[in-house]
């Protein structure tokens, strides 16, 4: 008994790791895709060179991402049956179909014209070349919505019953199942995460050269100074629907899962006039929060937004039906802060731009570099709190963890979990390594394709040896 | 209602191997090309054999991604059993896919520095085991595994026997010979040759692991027996063998005779019937020897709503799929990476 909960823990926690890391490639994907097609189209509308030199520069980088994306998703495909093969076997006849119709429809899509992508310009027309990237863009979006169809069904099921033989799930109705009650608002949350998580990706990079530039005595190259203000401009524009879109995802989640936000909020009694707790220490076993920092009446503005809004609390609920609070009522906290700090530097740059100052201000730029990883750390601070605090269910309400869990023997699933964390920490970190090395290098002014005749800096003369290829002939 | 039930299984079930066999036929030639680079020094000649599926290998792996979440949506019964039956080997492919997968990247982004080395060797290893573990699970299933209330019930071991270490061996031969096929067809000068040559040697190994799995595999089951001896279905699987053998000689031929892609096709040809005869062996079991198709399958309502979307995008798939090879079509040459 002992063993197989330690064995439940570790298969839960090799889920976790695992789809914790490939959730930061995807989203990556997602935004990097979309900027790419944009840059191309820009291109092709206005014939600038910059937005040339600025997609051969993000397109090396989106090829290592979409690989490492790939192969991390490959696992994941297969991780539902190894692990969790009860779950799979009674929710499958609904998560597997939705699984499915994400391969058909997206990961075909994203595959099938990658290699035009990447490997196509002067192979094709400029034309079809973009309506490639666009296809990879469109593709990665598309696997977006039915993975999160799938989770959200998860979260809040509709359209099923159970058969009361097998305990399995069949689908009665197929729009329910897909447009379940949180599906629209995790989409939209998770869609402006990515792009967001792209954007101070992109700022820190054009930040890091913009520093480096002014050190060397230098002003910093048009595509350098471009792609910082496309990041600066999005950040602007998509941290504040951001927040917006998280406080309706909230509101969404009071509805449907209040222990949740209870869990998140770390609040123990059901009470009017709520207020909200800045910090705390939530003490499962004593049902308090210890070393609690409130502020008055605000916990039940933010979620009912009115003073006396009734706000639920854990004690609500039974003890075998409560996630576990401390994880998430800082997971959350962080993804709150990090998401206001992003809406800052937004409003900061939109200041700077008004006196024409974003390219000449270092501290702003400092900053900026600092905010790399701030977009991800928020996407993973906001995935656990929505995994940690659905728990403990698998399917809300009707399915428990411990009961979709696979029979692995403890052994196995120890060896495994060792294997997987030792290989994504060469896979990934070498990964990591290989991306800031290339873009620590700066984009050029016509960006070109590899030329064996540098050969002393590889990722500056030496790309992909397929990537090489000249600029389709027609046209400027 | 009940005619539902019982051909939509068995229409998913000629789906399913359908994409089984083009996942094999195509990552079984990249997983080959893999393979070869332990024959293969010469850094340039490297470059082309990766450079022949570069563009092309992401939408190849794509269909094992497809069979795991048609299993998963289709037949979870099975998708449930095998996975943690064969947990270890799948995690071992999976790891191995993992390394194969980035070193596609890897490998080019680090040249010149110290880990460069890491990653040729991952490229070559993470094929090779990719290959044997593929092998292995399938030698797994026909040899059959232990099932109690519709769970796996057996021991996370169960699945490594002499049997399923053939059938590893054999799959490892059969996908360097699709790379050596495969090469031969879309390469030239030193690098076509060697291909020549190592793909004779390959088509004598894979003959022999066809022949050996072949003699073996009805003696694991009464059934299979049965399947292949009694009367009349003798009549409807003998041409199997036969092919076997008249494919061989077209191969051997092709290859001394300077065809170029008469010895993929047939090394094509050979999958096509080896999974074929598998399909007849285990027919109509999912998880042999105790759970059929149709004590796996998800209700009619999910195959049906799969099987809707499926008879729309799968001709999509393959048409650009198609175009995708196409635009890459033709020879490739060192100097084709260096413009």
């Amino acid at each position: 008994m002992q063993t197989a909960a330690l064995a439940l823990i570790l298969a839960r926690f090799q889920f976790a790791f695992t789809v914790g890391v490939h959730i930061i490639f995807p989203a990556f994907s997602i935004g990097l895709a979309a900027y790419l097609a944009v840059l191309e189209g820009l291109w092709l509308k206005t014939g600038r060179q910059v937005f040339l030199d600025l997609y051969r520069y993000w397109i090396k980088a989106f090829s290592i991402v979409f690989s490492m994306g790939v192969v991390s998703g490959l696992v994941m495909s297969y991780e539902f049956g190894t692990n969790w093969s009860v779950f799979s076997k009674k929710a499958g006849p609904i998560t597997g179909v939705l699984l499915s119709y994400e391969v058909m429809t997206a990961f075909f899509l994203e595959a099938g014209f990658l290699g035009v992508m990447l490997f196509g310009m002067g192979k094709v027309g400029r034309g079809l070349h973009f309506a490639a990237t666009c296809c990879v863009s469109v593709g990665t979006l598309i696997s977006m919505t039915w993975i999160l169809a799938s989770n959200s069904w998860m979260q809040t099921p509709r359209g099923y019953t159970i058969d009361p033989a097998t305990g399995r799930f069949m689908p009665d109705d197929w729009l329910a199942i897909i447009f379940n009650p949180s599906f629209p608002f995790r989409l939209v949350h998770m869609g402006l995460a990515a792009f967001l998580s792209v954007a101070f990706a992109v700022g820190a990079t054009g930040a890091w050269h913009m520093l480096k530039a002014r050190r060397a005595g230098a002003i910093a190259s048009e595509p350098v100074r471009v792609m910082f203000s496309m990041a600066m401009w999005m950040a602007a524009i998509v941290a504040p629907l951001q927040i917006l879109a998280g406080d309706a995802h909230g509101l969404n989640t009071l509805k449907y899962q209040p222990v949740k936000i209870a869990a998140m909020e770390g609040d123990w009694e059901t009470e009017g006039r709520a207020s909200e707790l800045l910090f705390g220490i939530p003490n499962m076993e004593t049902e308090r929060t210890d070393y609690a920092v409130k502020v008055p009446l605000l916990g039940s503005l933010i979620l009912t937004h009115s003073l006396d809004g009734k706000v639920p609390g854990m004690k609500d609920f039974p003890r075998d039906q409560r996630p576990p609070s401390p994880i998430i009522f800082f997971s959350f906290r962080i993804m709150v802060a990090l998401a206001f700090l992003m809406a800052l530097v937004g409003f900061w740059s939109l200041w700077l731009r008004r006196t024409s100052a974003l390219f000449t201000s270092p501290v702003f730029h400092r900053v900026a570099l600092c905010m790399a990883p701030a977009g991800f750390i928020a996407l993973l601070c906001g995935w656990i709190t929505t995994e940690v605090g659905r728990q403990p269910w698998t399917v809300y309400g009707l399915l428990r963890t411990s009961e979709s869990v696979s029979p692995i023997v403890l052994s196995s699933m120890a060896v495994t979990l060792a294997a997987f964390v030792v290989v994504y920490v060469i896979v990934f970190g070498s990964g990591l390594a290989i991306l800031l090395r290339l873009l620590g290098r700066a984009p050029e002014e016509g960006e070109h394709d590899p030329s064996p005749a540098h050969p002393a800096d590889v990722l500056a003369t030496h790309t992909h040896p397929g990537i090489a290829g000249p600029i389709p002939a027609e046209g400027a | 209602m009940m005619d539902f039930a019982y051909w939509l299984p068995i229409v998913w079930a000629v789906i399913l191997v359908a994409a089984i066999t083009i996942y094999v036929i195509l990552d079984g030639f990249d997983l080959g090309i893999g393979m070869l680079f332990a024959l293969e020094r010469d850094q340039g000649r490297r470059d082309v054999m990766v450079n022949t599926i570069a563009p092309v290998w992401d939408g190849n792996e794509t269909w094992m991604v497809l069979g795991g979440a048609v299993l998963y949506g289709v037949f979870p019964g099975a998708y449930a059993t095998l996975l943690p039956a064969f947990y270890l080997p799948i995690v071992l492919m999976l790891l191995a896919l993992i390394f194969r997968g980035v070193a596609f990247e890897f490998r080019i982004m680090t040249r010149g520095t110290a880990r460069e080395g890491l990653w040729e060797t991952a490229f070559m290893a993470g094929s090779g085991i990719a290959a044997f573990t593929q092998g292995a699970i399938l030698g797994g299933v026909i040899q059959g595994i232990a099932v109690t209330d519709g769970a796996f019930s057996g021991g996370a071991f169960d699945w490594l026997t002499p049997f399923s270490v053939l059938c590893g061996l054999a799959v490892m031969c059969g996908y360097a010979l699709l790379g050596a096929t495969w090469l031969v067809w879309r390469t030239t000068g030193v690098l076509e040759a060697s291909c020549r040559k190592w793909g004779r040697w390959l088509a004598a190994g894979l003959f022999l692991g066809i022949v050996a799995v072949s003699l073996w595999t009805p003696l694991l089951h009464a059934p299979y027996l049965r399947r292949w001896t009694g009367w009349p279905n003798i009549l409807f699987v003998a041409p199997v063998p036969v092919l076997v053998v008249v494919l061989g000689i077209l191969l051997g031929t092709g290859l001394r005779r300077g065809h170029s892609r008469v010895p993929f096709l047939c090394a094509l040809g050979w999958f096509f019937l080896c999974l074929s005869g598998l399909g007849i062996t285990v027919w109509p079991y999912a998880v042999p020897p105790s759970l059929t198709l149709w004590d796996v399958s998800s209700p009619p309502s999910s195959q049906f709503f799969q099987l809707v979307g499926t008879a729309i995008l799968l001709p999509i798939i393959l048409t650009y799929t198609i175009y995708s090879y196409r635009v890459f079509r033709g020879k490739v040459t060192e100097a084709d990476g260096y413009h």
